[in-house]
């Protein structure tokens, strides 16, 4: 034992000296083999790109304005195309409500209004926040506060595979399974609250009317407020949350308190995203209201309006004249669209940025 | 000798059978004035039963808070019950869907409709001829197409919002979630009035698969923008410090550090287009036979093939509707379940 100890304490130096010594000579064996010693050329420093990375930033910045130049075509092609409509009807095409176009033989100046259908979009869009709104912020409220630990997971997947439903599937849904138990509910508000004047009857047609209009498109814009409410509460500051809790609130004053201050500016970024679709909506639509020409203020009558779905509407039998009118109306619904998700989002943004 | 006295631990929070008495008692009476309510006044059917429990629910809870303790207890529970509701509300809806779709959807399913076309068939002819052929194959083109057309762009785009940060960056993140919200509808138009009117051509599986592109674009480029956010800026250093430049350091370490959520994006965006339909109105033209060529002539999709038997109206007609839907909704459902495993498998990327 002992003898190994020295041993090794003795080859140990001898073999650092060993390899102290060949890595030396190693070294004075390359010094020899260039002849004179030159040092390699300074390197230059530099923040200037290479040519790959010029390249590759130029495409992915012209990449990236694709949108924007897509949204100005979009706006471009439109508004070319239904100048003519807009020049020959003037303000007379937003406020206008008769769409007539003539048979040619007949000789009479077309008249392009869509007043009525703008109201009517307005309408409808109402109606689906009235009921989608409470809805989605008290969901969101119920997934973010009150619903037990199991539950939450599973309601956010319920959620998230409604916003994936495409909406002709809404819109056939709407008409064979929601629209029989719909007319039932408006004879039923007919019945009790007909005195008021939006719920008064004309004529007794109850289907297809601006109110089962809107209640499918609550449904469809449910899950959109829902998850961006969910999110702006989540970022509600907890230490705030547990201040009112200490402070001996109940769980509705503390979310009056703190939560719905603090998250009330995305909320209704939300819903306005939510309008945003509901406005836009053409198939689901089409599907449960029966258009017409025509600003009426029963909302449980079979007679209604929808920009979009105008469009789909009048788009299989349109004359070159009319297609005109219609990429006009695709022109103001573009940008009342883009308004209300400019706002929306700016109102979102800012939000969840304090 | 000692008279300190050692307190019992017990869980206050916790199930409490003596308190929990009342809101027992308060359920039964709730579902008892519901049955009364339905049994013995004109409030008859299942609306009224609904809309009697909720009310009674309210009433009933708030007058058990206010006895127990006080007001702002009672609107406590008065709230509890809303937000229930709209909770139970949330659901409902799904849930019909769902089976609603099932229900009407499986009589007319059958395997020969995946292999036949309706260009033969009466719209009131037997379910068990023509098929959806044409649709699915059209639908198939649709989605690879702008596929092919939209990841690119989107990619893009979300490359320069995290790797470039350009001044710009601001204001194309904006217009690219403003972007996110213009109805389909308009980006059918504009395809029509470039595709159609401005360059002469006819309708075809690609204008139609032009104007999802533009819907898909901005589904693409914000979840990869999410993606890009989440890769550690140390990898980028990491490459730039080793002596890439930033084209390598970008194609040979982000890129592949963020690979599966760059899947998901793009499946994301797949089922965000795969059922859309009114853009397809105004560009496909809507055939009942299988057009193999998707660069001309008319050809169909399966939204677009849901909508014809639609406004048939025939009872067959409708029935295929119905299983049309179920064909598209179990293609969404496959894509969302997909990304969804994807993004489940590998943390939050």
């Amino acid at each position: 034992m002992r003898g190994f100890g020295i041993n090794f304490t003795t080859r140990s130096p001898s073999r650092n000296h060993l390899s102290a010594h060949f890595l030396l000579g190693n070294s004075s064996i390359t010094h020899v083999s260039t002849a004179a010693p030159t040092l390699p050329p300074k390197r230059v420093i530099t923040t200037k790109p290479r040519f790959s990375d010029k390249v590759f930033r130029g495409v992915v910045t012209t990449g990236g304005f694709s949108s924007l130049v897509i949204l100005g075509l979009i706006s471009l092609f439109l508004l070319y195309n239904g100048l003519n409509v807009f020049k020959s009807e003037g303000l007379k095409f937003i406020t206008g409500f008769d769409w007539i176009v003539p048979l040619p033989e007949e000789g009479l100046p077309a008249q392009y209004g869509i007043g009525a259908m703008l109201y009517g979009t307005i309408v409808i869009g109402l109606i689906a926040l009235f009921f989608g709104f409470p809805i989605s912020v008290g969901a969101a409220l119920f997934l973010s506060y009150y619903a037990p630990e199991w539950l939450k997971k599973p309601m956010v997947l319920v959620i998230d595979v409604m916003a994936a439903i495409p909406s002709i599937v809404f819109g056939l849904w709407g008409f064979f399974v929601l629209m029989p138990h719909a007319e039932y509910w408006a004879k039923l508000i007919h019945k009790y609250l007909g005195f008021i004047p939006i719920f008064d009857m004309p004529a007794n047609a109850y289907s297809r009317s601006p109110f089962i209009a809107g209640l499918v498109l609550a449904i469809m814009i449910i899950p959109i407020i829902t998850s961006i409410s969910r999110e702006i509460f989540a970022q509600t500051p907890l230490d705030r949350i547990q201040a009112a809790y200490a402070l001996g609130a109940t769980k509705w004053s503390m979310i009056k308190a703190v939560v719905i201050p603090y998250g009330r500016g995305g909320v209704i970024g939300g819903a306005m995203l939510g309008l945003g679709r509901a406005i836009g909506e053409t198939v689901a639509v089409y599907t449960v209201l029966n258009i017409v020409f025509d600003i009426r203020i029963e909302v449980l009558l079979s007679a209604g309006g929808s920009v979009a779905s105008m469009i789909v509407n009048k788009f299989g039998e349109a004359n070159p004249d009319e297609l005109r009118a219609l990429m006009a109306s695709g022109f103001v619904l573009f940008l009342v669209t883009l308004l209300i998700n400019f706002l929306a989002n700016f109102i979102i943004n800012r939000t969840a940025r304090e | 000798m000692s008279t300190v006295s050692i307190p019992r631990p017990s869980k206050p929070w916790g199930f409490n059978l003596r308190q929990s008495i009342p809101d027992f008692v308060g359920a039964v009476v709730t579902i008892l004035i519901t049955y009364a309510s339905v049994a013995y006044t004109p409030l008859k059917g299942k609306l009224a039963f609904v809309f009697v429990l909720f009310i009674s629910a309210v009433i009933v809870s708030a007058a058990i808070s206010a006895i127990r303790r006080d007001r702002k207890a009672a609107l406590n529970s008065v709230s509890t019950v809303m937000v229930y509701v709209a909770g139970i509300f949330v659901i409902f809806p799904l849930g019909s869907i769902l089976y609603e779709i099932i229900r009407r959807g499986i009589g007319g399913l059958s395997f020969g409709m995946f292999t036949t076309d309706m260009a033969v068939t009466a719209s009131d002819a037997p379910l068990n001829e023509g098929g959806l052929l044409h649709a699915v194959v059209g639908t198939l083109y649709i989605v690879v197409i702008a596929s092919l057309i939209s990841v690119p762009i989107g990619l893009l785009t979300a490359l320069y919002l995290t790797e470039i940060k350009g001044k710009a960056a601001g204001t194309v993140r904006f217009f690219v979630q403003a972007m996110s919200g213009i109805p389909s509808i308009v980006a059918g138009l504009f395809i029509y009035a470039v595709w159609m009117i401005a360059l002469g051509n006819q309708y075809s599986a690609i204008a139609g698969a032009m104007a999802l592109a533009i819907l898909m674009i901005p589904t693409v480029a914000r979840t990869s923008e999410e993606v890009l956010k989440l890769i550690p800026n140390d990898l980028r250093e990491a490459g730039l410090a080793m002596g890439g430049t930033q084209w390598r350091t970008v194609a040979m370490i982000v890129i592949p550090a963020a690979q599966s959520g760059l899947i998901t994006a793009v499946i994301l965006g797949v089922a965000r287009i795969a059922g859309e339909t009114a853009p397809l109105l105004l560009t496909m033209g809507g055939a009942d036979a299988l057009n193999l060529n998707p660069f001309n002539g008319n050809s169909s999709a399966i939204p677009f093939y849901v909508w014809k038997n639609f406004l048939l109206g025939t009872e067959t007609a409708i029935n295929r509707a119905w299983s049309g839907i179920l064909v598209l909704m179990i293609i969404v459902l496959f894509f969302f379940s997909l990304t969804r495993f994807l993004s489940g498998r590998k943390g939050r990327v």
